[in-house]
């Protein structure tokens, strides 16, 4: 069963590919079926082979399958080979199964799209490369899937390409994300250079046979990387392309900007976890960079109007958080929290594109109101989602995930009590914007009339992902729980065991209660906030000082406001001062020092019979000069 | 007759040669600059002059004697393309004969 | 002889200098007139006394009277305001002293004294029918081409052959110097 490894990607690549050839010919239905069916399908495979591999595990708990040898030169011979651990069956299960989800609702939710076609093409090409990713052997084969996801995310992000707007969104992203994967082909190539490999086990084990913690290579190499996953992350200072991303088409929102690509930087370092155990500074940047953008984030959220941007928001701070857990060397943690949090953010943006779909294109929260009566089934998964997302106790998988992260920056051996804060902070702030959105859209008056009803298609994967939300939590209880943790025990097969400091029962159960405290009271808040003083809400909003503060936290902090002047303007200066072509002075310079030249000798020739005479003159007086002084 | 010395007819020579040939850098007049021009011919054969009395010998006085056959003939055409000049500009300025500029 | 030499030779400087400072143009040419008696004389005391002799008869006779002539023919206006201010002056006296310096310099004062013998037109006759011979007939030749391009030169449009147009005083100085060549060129 294990040998069907190579059909997971190879499924949605299928489905690319008839669709790019036959896609125009045939109809809505079949293009349905082809592109839904091929990740379907890749699902099941999924299903079966990692039940397979949990069931019966390979020795070494990892299975690698090589196909071929994809090219042999200068002593680099990557190959096409896949490699299943304990990490890659849980990236391989979430991102099947959710993404078969979206690709369901997505048949009926671009149905009326002209270029449906064309949305399966990339959504299935999106699925196979991010397959790629999480199953290469090999960095190289990783990188290709890595590039492959940022293709995607371009084309699927300008999707609807005739508003130039989404297409400059669509641009920003790839840019921004450039940036980022710049820093991770020089860390390869540094790690290519240094140790002579790119196959993920074997360099992991050289590099920890030949580099001494904390050594320069080892540093380098880890922040490259780092700088590779914050960029595809959308951390700090990275983070500007997410918000901008949410003008493709929701499913788009939901697959790649919150359940998939933007958790292929916590893959990479998960995968690559022992470079960071030789880099305590870059895993302490680590963790202040997670720390700071689930804040930062967070009040952004705050502000935000669009029902999207509050969850593009909320997606840069949830990866924040498993940024955090893995700068604690929480690494299990940080893939516990990721899989949650697919469940729950895809059920979030699959939810608010069912909201924004019966609204007839409505975005604006507060032009929303009241739909709790019209849409319940949207309703009480959207519950369930914010609830998780706020890390509700007990009832929500996103409480066991987000409060053993929260647990181990304090408790970790790379904890410390700042982070610990930062990060119950962050989870004030999470409820506080999780519940104002459901206040805000559910409750209240209605300003907006259900024009469109979801059917089935809709609702079906809000129903399964709503129920993961509630359960996918139950497979790593606490200790004060009854500590039945098998997904840890499944984990630390091939991730390192988190050394813990503080590790008393007491300890973890009155930090768990402080946590609980944190949520229910920004829950709390938000309720009389928005629910019950709406009216003095929005007069506090309007005045002075809360509005410059809310329009800071709307504009994301001012982010864009500060590379326009910093990197967008000097180029585009640059470009412009360019545009003349400007080696080509160099060359009418000469020409016209040569006029110069011509116009300063032709002045001396002004016919004066005495001046000619003089110069004559001068000249023997200078070859006179030479012969007396020779 | 006593002697004379050979430094001094020399040096005479030569400051006559300068003195001509101030003049005719600064001088506008073309009569005048014609002038300078007889006075360095004039010097430069009274180096001649002085060198053939160092030797005591007829070469110097030949050589002058052609120097003075050069300067007349010089002379000759030179004060006809004056009194020329002077008919087709109407002046004896040296300064105006500049249509060779550029 | 040597006072000779240095009276003769300070009447020289002085005169040429006033030659070339004059704004008037007859008394420029006429101080030049007394510059070249002086270097006759000079001439005289180094011993050279046919020089002597030709230097008054045809530089200063024949040639300088071609300058009067064709000063009288140009009707030079009256004296004109001076341009010649000490600035005009400054460049080429400069010039001209560095040049003077460094002939005096290279000329080297060897403090050698001539030994004043006369050379008699019998010796100089006697080169130039000798070794010189060649030359003559090449000086001949040139005061042949000076007449004809002078004549040339100042011909006027309607001018034919043989027509008397007004400066043939040009060529009159050079026609001593031909008549005389010639003559002595027949055998």
């Amino acid at each position: 069963m294990l040998r069907l490894l190579w059909l997971i990607p190879a499924l949605p690549a299928a489905g690319f590919v008839v669709l790019v050839v036959l896609g125009r010919r045939l109809s809505r239905t079949a293009v349905a079926v082809v592109g839904a069916g091929s990740v379907g399908l890749s699902a099941l495979v999924a299903l079966a082979v990692c039940l397979d591999f949990i069931a019966s595990p390979p020795p070494g708990d990892a299975y690698r399958q090589v196909l071929w040898t994809w090219f042999d030169t200068g002593g680099l011979a990557p190959r096409i080979a896949f490699y299943l651990d304990a990490v890659s069956v849980v990236f391989v299960l979430v991102i099947t199964g959710v993404g078969f989800l979206i690709h369901l609702y997505s048949t009926e939710y671009m149905e009326e799209d002209e270029a449906f076609a064309r949305f399966f093409i990339y959504m299935n090409l999106f699925v196979a490369s991010m397959l790629v990713l999480v199953l290469a052997d090999n960095l190289l084969l990783l990188y290709l899937g890595w590039e492959g996801v940022g293709l995607c995310s371009y084309l699927l992000i300008s999707f609807w390409q005739r508003d130039v707007g989404n297409v400059y969104a669509g641009r920003k992203a790839f840019i921004v994300t450039r940036v980022g994967d710049t820093a991770l082909i020089v860390g390869l190539f540094l790690l290519f250079t240094q140790l002579h490999t790119l196959d993920i086990q074997p360099l992991m084990e050289d590099a920890a046979a030949e580099w001494a913690a904390g050594s320069g290579f080892a540093v380098a190499a880890a922040a490259l990387l780092l700088g590779g996953a914050v960029g595809k992350s959308a951390q700090l200072p990275l983070q500007t392309w997410l918000p901008d991303a949410m003008a493709g088409p929701t499913p788009v929102s939901a697959l790649i900007h919150a359940a998939t690509m933007v958790t292929a930087g916590v893959y990479l370092i998960a995968r690559t976890n022992v470079l960071f155990s030789l880099a305590p500074d870059v895993r302490l940047a680590m963790a202040v960079v997670g720390t700071a953008t689930l804040l930062y984030a967070g009040f952004s959220a705050l502000a935000q109007r669009d029902i999207k941007r509050v969850l593009a928001y909320s997606t840069i701070s949830q990866i924040g958080y498993m940024f955090l857990a893995l700068g604690v060397s929480g690494w299990s943690a940080a893939v516990f929290h990721f899989m949650t949090h697919a469940f729950f953010k895809a059920l979030l943006f699959l939810g608010a594109g069912v909201v924004i779909e019966a609204l007839g294109g409505e975005h604006d929260i507060f032009r929303m109101g009241g739909l709790r009566r019209r849409l319940p089934g949207a309703f009480w998964t959207f519950v369930i989602g914010a609830a998780a997302l706020a890390a509700l106790p007990i009832v929500t998988a996103g409480f066991y995930s987000k409060d053993l992260i929260v647990a181990t920056s304090w408790a970790s051996v790379d904890g410390s009590v700042w982070l610990w804060l930062g990060a119950l902070a962050g989870a004030f702030v999470t409820s506080l914007y999780a519940f104002r959105l459901v206040f805000v859209v559910f409750f209240g008056q209605e300003h907006t009339a259900v024009t469109r009803p979801p059917r089935w298609r809709l609702q079906l994967p809000l129903i399964v992902l709503g129920a993961f939300s509630v359960v996918g939590g139950l497979v790593w209880l606490p200790e004060w729980m009854g500590g039945s943790h098998p997904l840890a025990t499944f984990l630390e097969t091939a991730l390192p065991e988190t050394r813990l400091v503080h590790d008393a029962l007491a300890e973890s159960v009155a930090g768990t209660a402080v946590a609980v405290v944190v949520v229910l009271s920004g829950i709390g808040l938000a309720y009389l906030l928005w629910l019950r003083g709406r009216a003095a809400t929005a007069a506090f909003a309007v005045r002075p000082v809360p509005r410059a503060v809310a329009a800071f936290w709307l504009a994301g902090w001012s982010f864009d406001w500060l590379y326009e002047r910093l990197f967008v303007l000097p180029v585009k200066w640059f470009a412009r001062v360019a545009r003349d072509d400007l080696v080509d002075p160099a060359f009418t310079g000469l020409a016209w020092l040569n006029v110069q030249a011509w116009r300063a000798l032709s002045a001396s020739q002004n016919g004066l019979l005495r001046l000619y005479v003089g110069v004559a003159g001068a000249g023997v007086v200078l070859i006179l000069a030479l012969v007396i002084l020779r | 007759m006593a002697a004379v010395s050979l430094d001094h007819g020399l040096i005479l020579a030569g400051l006559l040669f300068a003195i001509g040939f101030a003049g005719l850098l600064t001088r506008r007049n073309v009569i005048v600059v014609l002038a300078c021009i007889e006075i360095m011919l004039n010097a430069s054969g009274l180096a001649f002059v002085v060198a053939g009395a160092r030797w005591g010998r007829a070469d110097g006085q030949v050589m002058f004697l052609f120097v003075l056959a050069m300067a007349a003939a010089e002379v000759a055409v030179g004060l006809a393309i004056a009194i020329r000049f002077r008919q087709t500009t109407g002046r004896l300025d040296v300064d105006s004969a500049d249509e060779l500029k550029g | 002889m040597t006072v000779l030499f240095f009276i003769a030779a300070a009447v020289a400087v002085i005169s040429t200098v006033l030659v070339v400072t004059r704004s008037n143009l007859i008394h420029a040419l006429l101080y030049l007139v007394v510059s070249l008696f002086a270097v006759a004389i000079v001439f005289f005391t180094l011993g050279a006394p046919f020089v002597a002799a030709l230097e008054v008869i045809v530089y200063a006779g024949a040639i300088m009277m071609l300058f009067v002539f064709a000063v009288m023919l140009l009707t030079v206006r009256a004296d004109r305001p001076s341009r010649l201010t000490w600035s005009a002056w400054a460049g080429p006296v400069v010039l001209v002293g560095i040049l003077l310096a460094e002939l005096i310099y290279g000329i080297g004062l060897s403090g050698r004294a001539l030994d004043g013998a006369t050379v008699g037109p019998r010796d100089v006759s006697a080169a130039l029918f000798g070794p010189y011979v060649l030359g003559v007939e090449l000086a001949s030749i040139l005061l042949l081409a000076a007449l004809v391009g002078a004549r040339h030169v100042s011909a006027q449009p309607d001018d034919g052959p043989g027509s008397e147009a007004a400066p043939e005083g040009a060529g009159d100085g050079a026609g001593d110097e031909d008549e005389r060549d010639d003559e002595e060129d027949e055998p």
